[in-house]
């Protein structure tokens, strides 16, 4: 192995280091990072409107007679492990990610496409199992599985499995949800408690010895959104929480939408069990992932509305008001602290790495 | 699995009476340093630093040991993780520490076998499932963290595990106290104590500190509600002309500390002289694995190179460290310096004052 040295140094010594010359795991830790490596590499070269936008679904307008048909359209990679956790499994995850992706364009999803790359030796029953999962998922969100594709990698190249899935869903309304259409003075709202897929994942990983009942969230968010957008709720923009979790989500809006948004701690629900394993771990709920929680922002008129709405649907019970959009500092998210003092809540730079002490 | 005594100690409610309280019995200005990064951490987060009377001045302190661990020993760890058939241990945050040249997630995504443990028991585990391999735990710590090490070194003693071995940069906190309050420059009035620490190895030797120095320090924990009860308190001694040692955090800490462990860590570790990141050599600073167990030295094991006093220029964590600087006082924050990029270890660890300065309060500085 051979080490090289950092040649793109702002001073003269060795530091600064910025891992231009290879990916480190923090490129895809929904950081600081991974959006740097987003916008320099991927963005650069594929350059486009629609892609511009960065919402979690290209919307693609097409006319027909004379009317505009708009249909949305994503893909998204599923890498999870342990492959089995509590609250779901990588096939359940792989069919909800891609029909939330959809419905935060509002689209109601339709068709998805499955990927699956196979290790040599992984054990058919396990496969049986997740497909089933794929298809009882698939099932509850009212879409289906209609194109596939299936590559095997020899043992030692992959890791069991991974599953890529693409999904269109058509849009029956004319509102435009995406992050440009967020508006000073628009309320935020959460659906529910924050941080269960992360933490459900980090203890059912191995090597971790603590014990919770904490479940995965993992769950399509389409039913909640169809509901929505039949009720007449004016969402600006809607947004999935994944990867890097509320704080993450939060930034990537304010940024895009060239806003400030606040929020306040105190009305961000966690689960006490997510708190307590957060506290061992230093990790800060706000930054681990979901897979069934998302954040909507709706005029100040339409918030009794919206969140009726979504009290409705399980997935949406604990939905409250957390926060608001302001005017500036552009791309600036701060928080009310416990205690009431105002501060920043940043994009981190890569994963939340687990503290010493 | 749920944890008490969180939300009882964050409450609007107890914080303001605290408050309250220091705005009435303050009646002069105090420097008060928290000496722990945990502290420190809690502090920015909170916002507690903005809701004291203007006459209270919150100094962070040295008290995080990603921060003072010297660069000569994150080299090591980056030379050893770069060795075929050897597995580097760590705990998280000590990825993104910038070595002299470069970090060991850049080692990692090079093909280097660098794991995240939670435990050094952990890593031991590795050893016993991997005999031909080398498992090099990095310790790094302050006296929390050196029971557990202790106990891995003791068990694979035990155990007659022959492929596992530390890597160790470990430091205890009185001696760093003593270090910074024996500067001409110091302009610190009183202590909060590290109340982790404490809870280990209790607090019997910060009394001859205050003693000597004259100095009040409040073993203290880590909520926003325990650090201004702490603060209180300190300000309460200052006020009456006293300089004691007070235990704030009780409901973890006694005077004698936990001896099981004490006991664990005497058995293992020796006192030895350490080089402070920033701070420079402080005598009988540290703790080295003793003659008994040496072989369990990856220092001597690989024959790595001496600790050295090494920085980045342009760095100032030394002044950081000691209470003299603020993070928002060196021209390279947010700029040259960012968590991405960071010049020196402040930067990098969540509990480094210029990481929870950046994270939580950059739009005061200038970047």
């Amino acid at each position: 192995m051979t080490m090289q040295r950092n040649e793109s140094s702002e001073i003269s010594c060795g530091i600064p280091i910025n891992h231009a010359a290879q990916v480190v795991m923090a490129h895809g830790g929904g950081g600081r990072m991974m959006q740097t490596l987003i916008h320099d590499v991927f963005a650069k070269a594929f350059s486009n409107p629609l892609l511009a936008t960065e919402h979690d679904s290209a919307v693609l307008p097409f006319q027909v007679a004379n009317s505009t048909l708009r249909l949305a359209f994503t893909t998204d990679s599923y890498v999870v492990r342990p492959l089995f956790f509590p609250g779901g499994d990588i096939g359940k995850l792989a069919i909800c990610g891609t029909v939330n992706d959809l419905a935060m364009s509002g689209a109601k999803p339709l068709y998805l496409s499955v990927g699956m790359i196979l290790e040599e030796g992984f054990s058919m029953e396990r496969l049986q199992t997740i497909v089933q999962s794929m298809q009882r998922t698939a099932g509850e969100c009212g879409v289906q599985i209609v194109t596939g594709d299936t590559k095997v990698v020899e043992h030692g190249k992959g890791d069991g499995i991974y599953i890529n899935t693409s999904g269109v869903g058509l849009i029956e309304h004319s509102l435009c949800i995406d992050p440009a259409s967020v508006r000073v003075g628009d309320a935020v709202l959460l659906s529910g408690d924050v941080g269960r897929h992360g933490i459900a994942i980090m203890a059912a990983r191995e090597g971790l010895n603590f014990e919770t009942t904490i479940e995965s969230d993992c769950a399509p968010l389409s039913a909640m959104v169809q509901d929505m957008v039949q009720a007449g709720v004016e969402m600006h923009c809607l947004r999935d929480l994944t990867r890097g979790g509320l704080a993450s989500a939060l930034n990537e809006i304010a940024t895009k939408a060239r806003c400030a948004i606040s929020i306040d701690e105190t009305l961000v629900a966690t689960d006490p069990q997510v708190r307590g394993a957060c506290e061992l771990l230093g990790l800060d709920p706000l930054y681990v992932a979901n897979e069934g929680r998302l954040i909507a922002f709706v005029p100040e008129s339409q918030v009794a509305q919206a969140l009726a709405v979504m009290h409705r649907h399980e997935v949406g019970m604990g939905a409250a008001l957390i926060g608001r959009v302001n005017a500036a500092p552009a791309g600036r998210v701060s928080l009310k602290s416990t205690i009431g003092v105002s501060r920043i809540l940043d994009l981190l730079s890569g994963e939340q790495l687990p503290r010493i002490c | 699995m749920t944890l008490k005594y969180m939300d009882e100690y964050r409450s609007a409610e107890l914080c303001n009476q605290y408050v309250e309280c220091i705005a009435t019995i303050a009646s002069r200005p105090w420097k008060i340093m928290e000496a722990c990064g945990g502290q420190t951490h809690s502090i920015v987060k909170y916002g507690i630093d903005q809701i004291l009377p203007a006459n209270i001045t919150l100094v962070h302190g040295p008290g995080c040991p990603v921060c003072v661990t010297p660069m000569s020993t994150i080299d090591a760890a980056i030379d050893l993780a770069a060795r075929p058939n050897l597995v580097l241990c760590t705990f998280g945050d000590m990825l993104r520490v910038p070595g002299s040249q470069q970090d060991l997630m850049a080692v990692k995504a090079q093909g280097g076998d660098v794991r995240i443990v939670y435990s050094p028991l952990d890593a031991l585990k590795v050893a016993r499932d991997n005999p031909q391999l080398e498992v090099v735990f990095f310790a790094v710590g302050f006296e929390t963290t050196t029971p557990a090490n202790a106990m891995a070194v003791f068990q694979a003693h035990q155990e007659g595990i022959t492929n596992f071995s530390m890597l160790t940069s470990q430091v205890t906190v009185p001696p760093a106290l003593r270090a910074i309050l024996a500067s001409p420059h110091h302009q610190i009035n009183g202590f909060l104590a590290p109340g982790h620490v404490c809870t280990i190895a209790g607090y019997a030797e910060y009394e001859a500190i205050a003693r000597e120095h004259g100095i009040p320090i409040v073993v203290t924990g880590f909520e926003p509600g325990d650090i201004l009860q702490g603060l209180a308190m300190c300000i309460l001694q200052l006020e009456q002309g006293r300089a004691v040692v007070e235990n704030q955090y009780t409901r973890s800490v006694n005077r004698e500390g936990n001896q099981a462990a004490q006991g664990m860590v005497n058995e293992v570790f020796t006192v030895t002289d350490k080089m402070w990141r920033g701070l420079g050599q402080i005598n009988h600073s540290g703790m080295r694995i003793a003659k008994k167990y040496q072989v369990f030295d990856a220092e001597l094991r690989f024959g790595l190179g001496p600790e050295s006093d090494q920085e980045n220029a342009g760095c100032i964590s030394g002044l950081i460290l000691q209470g003299i600087k603020k993070p928002i006082d060196c021209p390279q924050f947010g700029k040259n310096c960012r968590p991405e990029r960071p010049l020196g270890a402040t930067m990098v660890s969540s509990e480094g004052a210029c990481a929870a300065y950046y994270r939580y309060r950059r739009q005061e500085s200038a970047a």
